[in-house]
């Protein structure tokens, strides 16, 4: 693959290589789309475990006397909710409030966070937090090289790295992480996160030892069946728990509020973009994200066009075949007055107009414990 | 990898089974390996007529969608009701249950066109 030899490669690509891993092109990265097939890789996730290579996510430090009200003025999210240890997540926003991109905050210590951030958004990410540094005492860094990271998700992932550590994992709560824990003989910052719907860690190494973790990881989680898992389950897995994927359902012309993401935006402080999105509030969305289920064949894809009645009421953002439901479904944007659960669309799918419903989302939740 | 002689190859990854004046179509062993798992396929119905090369069905994946390329003239007279069902049979015998459309043929000399095994094999490795 002549292509690989310009994009970037993660500390794990040989591996994936002798895995026979199919490769592709994401954000600028070569990285493992499936290895044994999208469909068994999402089911293991979903029963018992699978391992993703996630070393292309970027990784921004912010430090400073003034980071806590750096990152209040730039993201969406109350960092006030933030303590050492614990994560939020978060968007950073134009002033028209459209998505810059959509990321994790990490409270490594007082005035000292880290951003976890969109692989192709890195270099945009990154360029706008040091223009709107002026007059704030804080510094901010992109020690992406700094890390590798995997990610073990499925109902068995906390039990494959329960045999890697003496350290108590069960003490860790979502959205909660722990640095500096030894694991297969490194230390490694820990974080009960995911991008699956399922439970499951991120695990940050240093980029040397990746491998090492990766084969550790799976030689524990043997017993309970854990695949390795490309970006193609990672997107499936992701989308059935509507979890949102910029490109997709969030870009620069899409707000939070329309994303249905008001969880992650605090109105309360000021930050860029609040005031777009105020004003958004009072004057009503321009559009909503449905989740819908086709009832005619077909399957729905990204930038499809919904009707109603004749009419083009929105577009498709993600759709696919769903693994764990058996169903076509997919997530739109559609015009606020049918984003209402039962309300009948048509999709155009190729020329050919096909039926589909709006149902609730999540579309795929996990049992509680 | 090698294709399975006596049938006949096109440059868009089908195969041909001549029987009598009827070809029966399917996609290839690299077909589906490079689609990944079928999740949906479009076939055509009986009674449908194409000129070779014309877009007559298409095979999607979980995160592509690939048309198909009828590689002879002819008439739809036998579609492949299981695919409905059961569209993974693409993946797994491609020459066999995966089997798409049976067309009558225009005209039998037509596969003088297509590639044999080893002829598709050299242009499969070719590609890659």
């Amino acid at each position: 693959m002549n292509k690989s030899e310009e994009l970037k490669k993660t500390p794990l690509f040989e591996l994936h290589n002798r895995l026979g891993a199919k490769m592709a092109e994401f954000g600028g990265w070569a990285m493992p789309m499936q290895y044994s097939g999208i469909i068994e890789e999402h089911n293991s996730v979903r029963s018992g475990a699978g391992i993703f290579d996630v070393s292309h996510m970027g990784e921004i430090r912010v430090r400073g006397k003034d980071s806590f009200g750096f990152l209040q003025h730039m993201t969406t999210n109350d960092i006030g909710k933030l303590q050492p240890g614990k994560i939020i997540y978060s968007l950073m926003l134009y002033a028209n409030g459209g998505a810059v991109d959509d990321f994790l905050v990490y409270m490594l210590g007082e005035n000292d966070y880290l951003m976890v951030v969109n692989a192709s958004n890195l270099d945009k990410d990154f360029s706008w937090i040091i223009e709107h540094t002026a007059g704030y005492d804080v510094k901010a860094e992109d020690i992406s090289d700094e890390y590798g990271e995997v990610a073990v998700q499925g109902p068995k992932a906390e039990d494959t790295l329960r045999k890697l550590t003496d350290y108590d994992l069960s003490g860790i709560a979502y959205y909660e992480f722990r640095q500096d824990v030894e694991m297969a003989g490194m230390h490694v910052l820990i974080s009960r996160t995911g991008y699956t719907g399922e439970d499951g860690f991120e695990v940050y190494m240093s980029p040397d030892r990746a491998e090492e973790l990766w084969n550790a990881i799976v030689k524990a989680g043997g017993e309970y069946g854990i695949k390795p898992c490309g970006l193609g389950a990672r997107d499936t897995l992701r989308f059935e728990a509507r979890m949102p994927l910029y490109g997709h359902e969030l870009d620069k012309d899409t707000t939070p509020l329309e994303a249905g993401l008001s969880f992650a935006v605090s109105l309360d402080k000021d930050f860029i973009g609040r005031d777009a999105l105020l004003k958004e509030k009072q004057e009503g969305l321009k559009k909503k994200l449905i989740g819908f289920e086709m009832t005619d064949k077909g399957i729905p894809r990204q930038d499809y066009e919904v009707y109603k009645d004749g009419s083009k009421i929105g577009y498709v953002t993600t759709g696919t075949h769903s693994p764990t439901l058996g169903k076509n479904i997919g997530l739109a944007y559609v015009a606020p007055e049918f984003a209402k659960t039962g309300v009948e669309l048509e999709i155009m799918i190729r020329g050919r107009l096909g039926r589909a419903v709006i149902v609730r989302t999540p579309f795929y939740k996990r049992a509680a414990k | 990898m090698t294709y399975p002689e006596g049938l006949f190859y096109s440059k868009d990854h089908e195969w041909v089974k001549l029987e009598g004046n009827r070809a029966r179509i399917g996609i290839t062993e690299y077909a589906q390996g490079a689609l990944g798992d079928v999740v949906y396929a479009e076939v055509p119905s009986p009674g449908d007529e194409f000129a070779a090369g014309d877009n007559f069905g298409s095979v999607e994946s979980v995160k592509s969608v690939s048309d198909l390329y009828i590689p002879v003239s002819g008439k739809v007279v036998e579609v492949n009701g299981e695919l409905d069902g059961s569209p993974e049979l693409i993946n797994r015998d491609p020459y066999g249950k995966g089997w798409v459309a049976v067309v009558e043929m225009d005209d039998p000399g037509e596969t003088s066109g297509l590639m044999s095994a080893s002829d598709y094999e050299a242009f499969v490795g070719e590609s890659d």
